[in-house]
């Protein structure tokens, strides 16, 4: 079998794939999967090829989905996917992720955290987070009280990074027995004069990790850009250069810790789209030090286009291909670290999530 | 003295194409013995695996957007099944 390159779109209406050639020139796309379900993130293991989506149905609540013939035929479950009677029942899986040991992680609505030992075939609570004692104070943002970002470590099973809108980030270290918020230095330009640097209520949007650096995280958030370089403890802005600090997501290079990509939008509350109606990936080679816009190929005018918090990936090919998807449905793709763009889907759903998967021959 | 709780007797169950489509060889009639709504949702998940988490939530409660019909009347997960039942599962007006 040659080398495949795919890449996994969660929708509004179903999870689609499409799959490129060796340039990355063309890519074929297939869906939709998942019964149309809304598909909020789709991910693969390079390992085994097994791709999982995880999403939530208005009629049939949550539920994991999962493939093990690279999309052509499904399962899915939410066994144990399911906090205790009486508690607010959970809507939607939001976020996913599979740490080195295997372990396959779902954030969901309302904010927990459950893990699978048996790769999606049954769920149980990482109940430690919710136990947390600002777990009262949590406050919902725009898209409901959600886990949306999970970051293993690349090397420690026991340690674990989540996003929470808007409660914040927070760690463990010991497996999700134990919790504590990583929010030192970031803002809440929504709290009083005075109560702006809390210790959790942050409306983080994203959460990444650098390569080979697993003490650098990036965040997106509801009031800035942000890099830490002890795993959380404290926050630098690195948004200075940039022409809004707010967005959704941010994609960290598959090599460089130092590069890290983003797409602006105007503001909280002046539409959310593109500025200007001018669609450009920001990147930054220095850690944040510095930013540069990356327009060649993207639309430039009338572009009134928004991406989500989970929508933009990185793959991990040389030079590494870069891929967004907008809310109005159109995925752009560049081969060449953004210096370059071209749009390649379009009238799709909404576009969720963004991730990529290379299987070698 | 309370009552004793009903034996459960054999009812009929029509469900949605839409839920079937969920689970290879799911039929959108069937017949099982069931007491309550509950009981028959627990059937259909022996059956089943995974279809009483797609009809109920863990409140517990029927869900939102899914509408049950016992003998024609709306129903909850304690409405008692009389023996020859007719149990409706319907899908009711949502998406967007």
């Amino acid at each position: 079998m040659p080398d495949r390159l795919l890449i996994l779109l969660g929708t509004k209406k179903g999870c689609f794939i499409l799959e490129g050639d060796h340039a990355r020139r063309s890519f074929a796309l297939r869906g939709p999967y998942c019964e149309a379900w809304p598909i909020s993130h789709v991910i693969a293991d390079p390992a085994t090829g097994t791709i999982f989506a995880g999403g939530g149905n208005a009629w049939f609540g949550p539920a994991v989905w999962k493939s093990e013939d690279l999309g052509v035929s499904w399962t899915h479950s939410s066994e144990g996917l399911a906090y205790e009677p009486g508690e607010e029942p959970i809507k939607s899986v939001w976020s996913l992720a599979l740490a080195p040991e295997g372990t396959l992680y779902a954030g969901v609505e309302p904010a927990g955290l459950f893990a699978s030992g048996d790769r999606g075939r049954s769920f149980r609570h990482v109940g430690g987070l919710r136990a947390h004692p600002s777990r009262t104070h949590w406050n919902p943002g725009g898209a409901g009280l959600i886990l949306h970002a999970i970051v293993p470590h690349p090397s420690d099973p026991a340690s674990l990074f989540v996003a929470i809108s808007a409660a914040g980030v927070f760690a463990t270290g010991d497996s999700g027995v134990t919790w504590e918020p990583r929010n030192r230095g970031t803002r809440a330009d929504f709290a009083p004069e005075g109560q702006r640097y809390p210790e959790y209520g942050q409306c983080v949007h994203s959460l990444v990790m650098a390569a080979g650096r697993p003490g650098r995280l990036y965040q997106q958030n509801h009031c800035g850009m942000y890099r830490s370089d002890d795993s959380g403890l404290s926050w630098q802005s690195i948004e200075e250069g940039l022409p809004s600090s707010f967005g959704f997501p941010a994609a960290a290079h598959p090599r460089d810790p130092d590069t890290l990509f983003f797409v602006p939008l105007n503001g909280a509350m002046e539409g959310r789209y593109v500025p200007d109606g001018r669609a450009a990936v920001w990147r930054t080679q220095d850690g944040g030090a510095h930013w540069r816009a990356l327009r060649r190929g993207l639309p430039q005018e009338n572009a009134f286009l928004g991406v989500l918090r989970q929508a933009m990936a990185t793959d991990t090919l040389t030079p590494a291909g870069v891929y967004f998807g907008s809310s109005s449905g159109e995925l752009f793709a560049s081969a060449d670290e953004g210096e370059s763009w071209s749009s390649i889907a379009r009238h799709l759903p909404a576009i969720h999530s963004v991730e990529t998967v290379f299987l070698p021959d | 003295m309370p009552e004793p709780a009903p034996l459960p007797g054999t009812v009929h169950i029509s469900l949605p194409a839409a839920l079937t489509a969920l689970f290879p060889g799911a039929p959108r009639e069937l017949e099982l013995d069931a007491a309550t709504v509950a009981e028959a949702l627990a059937a259909l998940d022996r059956r089943f695996p995974g279809m009483r988490d797609r009809l109920a939530d863990s409140t517990p409660r029927i869900r939102r957007h899914i509408n049950i019909f016992v003998d024609g009347e709306r129903a909850s997960l304690e409405t008692p099944l009389a023996p020859g039942a007719e149990v409706l599962v319907m899908t009711a007006i949502s998406g967007g």
